[in-house]
């Protein structure tokens, strides 16, 4: 639906978008992740036409869009401030793209208040916009755009300036509209939580380039470098080595957790055997509470941080032959305690959820 | 009431008295019944009101100042309108002191200004009339249409021309669309105040008028004559209060502005 052909946009000295290549496909939630800075607004302004690439070039629904104005793209933008036009009503608002199409006003009304409902605003219509709390702006901001019926609908940031109960009420839902209307979303997001419970494909950006183009679950399993590893949620990092690489497996040294063969597919990269990383989430590793407990590798360690959640607990455990301090989360399951600072404990794993990372 | 000291509020309560009791003696005199400017006062009368309307030089000169005060108004914010706009949306080369050059008459004196216009239209052989009054009074009136133009400009969320753009309007069609119903508050703003200014303005009027008196300079002519003095009261005291009326409804339409771009999206509440 969307193809970005090494696209590059600079201003002045800095430049944004270095070089970007992508398709994004029909009908899917596509997200643009990074840290600020990273480009990927930029990167939705040219799609929107806002801006115009350097170099490259964004073909949209098979047209390329080189000179083609933003009131003339098959893209509508849902603008992180909202940009409600702020002396009309919600009806005028949602209703301010259908004016070029000369309805009669009476299908006029009938779009507008099909759209108020899908976005559960039903009843709003003559609200002005000044009386309209952060979601509803967002809700009309919605319906203003999908009423004119894009190929594809832009959101920068729509919900960063929400509370976290509504953003995550709002990712619900706009995960849901997006199934109902069909249409292909891309997203513009610095929340990496964000992005993997809504997106069918996240792109990470970092410095104007896309690092890692991949499913939330590839994404988060099988992050191709130490930075997306890191953005992506949590990662502990341990240094080992790489011994051999045969047809059964990868032989590692892995330090304090011993040596091991793990799966060909641990190693998103081919590396030469030498000094890597190993990277291991913090819900990979389990707090072996009782002695009988038992695990593939069991390290010892003594815990010097907890962080109390309700449903999760946070522990940061020192373990003897390894530099720095590990992640472990422990879910609250009926019974089980919280270990306090200070405390011995085993801790547990199995090696296929390790990743090796240069 | 906490706060200011005694002497605060007694140097207060005298600046106003020194500021505006003279004001004051404007409609005592304009509604005493004598033709002497002295207390004590005699009767109560609308005699020197009515008299105005007799006099056809005043007629003539309220018509001048009429159409210097729309016309100074309208170009100003016209220019108003295109400098505030460009120093808002766009960098370019010396925008700074450009933009102070435009705000200078703020502070030349008037009488500098008047007379190096006198002397330019003097050497370039133009005939002096209204619209060289009107000339003089666009130069004064321009600073405080941008200053009132910029700040609607400046408030405007750029997003919202985006917004309009991505929704298949023009560039045109914005304009109209969204931006001029946005800055409308402060158009008219900035109308009403060049248009007071510019009704109230004497020296640089005097310089450049010719044969075509406004208001303000028919009004000095007239003081030489002690008769007319209640009339010229009268007159005084219908020019302050519509002064005040203009000021008012400007300085009501220039909050309604910032209200109004300000609420677009620059505060966003949760809910």
């Amino acid at each position: 639906m969307v193809e970005l052909n090494t696209v590059k946009k600079s201003f002045g000295d800095v430049l944004a978008v270095n070089g970007v290549d992508a398709v994004i496909r029909e009908g899917e939630f596509f997200s643009l992740l990074g840290p600020s800075g990273c480009g990927k607004t930029t990167l939705l302004r040219l799609i929107a036409g806002f801006e115009h690439p350097d170099e490259g070039s964004i073909v949209i629904a098979g047209r390329d869009m080189d000179q083609v104005e933003p009131n003339h793209r098959p893209t509508n933008m849902v603008f992180q401030s909202y940009a409600i036009f702020p002396h009309l009503n919600v009806e005028e608002n949602v209703a301010y793209g259908l004016k070029k199409q000369n309805l009669s006003r009476e299908d006029q009304r009938v779009r507008v208040n099909e759209m108020l409902r899908l976005v559960d605003l039903e009843g709003y219509n003559t609200r002005p916009a000044h009386a309209l709390s952060g979601g509803q702006r967002q809700r009309v901001a919605l319906a203003r755009a999908l009423i004119m019926k894009p190929k594809v609908l832009l959101l920068d940031e729509p919900l960063s300036a929400l509370d976290k109960k509504l953003r995550e009420q709002m990712q619900v839902e706009l995960r849901n509209l997006q199934r109902t209307v069909g249409i292909t979303f891309i997203l513009v997001t610095h929340d990496q939580e964000e992005a993997l419970t809504m997106s069918d494909r996240i792109a990470v950006m970092f410095n104007g380039k896309i690092a890692q183009l991949a499913t939330p679950q590839v994404l988060y399993k099988r992050p191709l470098d130490k930075r997306i590893a890191s953005f992506i949620g949590i990662m502990n990092f341990m240094e080992g080595t790489l011994k051999s690489v045969t047809e059964k497996g990868i032989e590692i040294d892995a330090g304090p957790l011993g040596t091991m063969t793990i799966s060909p597919d641990q190693m998103p990269i081919p590396l030469q055997p030498g000094d890597v990383s190993i990277g291991i989430r913090p819900e990979m590793l389990t707090i072996l509470f009782s002695s009988s407990d038992k695990a593939e590798i069991e390290i010892t360690g003594t815990v010097t941080d907890t962080a109390y959640y309700g449903d999760m607990t946070y522990y940061e455990i020192a373990v003897e032959g390894l530099e720095r301090e590990v992640s472990v989360s422990m879910r609250n399951t009926a019974g089980r305690r919280v270990l306090d600072i200070g405390e011995t404990t085993r801790l547990g794993l199995g090696r296929e959820s390790l990743l090796l990372l240069s | 009431m906490t706060g200011a000291p005694r002497y605060l509020t007694i140097f207060v309560g005298v600046y106003l008295v020194f500021l505006y009791a003279p004001v004051l003696l404007l409609p005592l005199f304009a509604f005493n019944d004598s033709a002497v400017i002295a207390f004590p006062l005699k009767g109560f009368t609308f005699r020197w009101f009515e008299g105005l309307a007799g006099e056809s030089t005043l007629l003539v000169a309220l018509k001048n100042s009429l159409i210097v005060g729309i016309s100074a108004s309208v170009l100003s914010t016209c220019f108003g309108v295109l400098a505030a706009r460009a120093a808002a949306r766009y960098d370019f080369l010396g925008k700074k002191p450009i933009m102070s050059f435009l705000m200078l008459p703020l502070v030349l004196p008037e009488i500098i200004v008047g007379v190096s216009l006198l002397i330019v239209l003097v050497q370039l052989g133009i005939e002096l009339n209204v619209w060289t009054v009107i000339l003089g009074h666009v130069l004064i009136c321009m600073p405080f249409s941008i200053a009132i133009l910029l700040s609607a400009f400046n408030n405007m969320d750029k997003f919202l021309e985006e917004a309009s753009l991505d929704l298949g309007a023009t560039r045109r069609e914005t304009f109209f669309r969204v931006i001029l119903p946005l800055v409308m508050p402060g158009l008219i703003s900035s109308l009403l105040i060049g248009f007071t200014l510019s009704l109230d303005e004497f020296i640089i009027a005097f310089f450049l008028t010719g044969t075509e008196p406004t208001l303000p300079v028919y009004i000095w002519s007239q003081l030489r004559f002690p008769s007319k003095l209640p009339g010229v009261m009268a007159l005084g005291f219908i020019m302050l209060v519509l002064s005040l009326i203009l000021l008012t409804l400007g300085e009501y339409y220039r909050k309604k502005s910032a209200a109004l771009v300000g609420s677009g999206s620059s505060e966003i509440r949760n809910g």
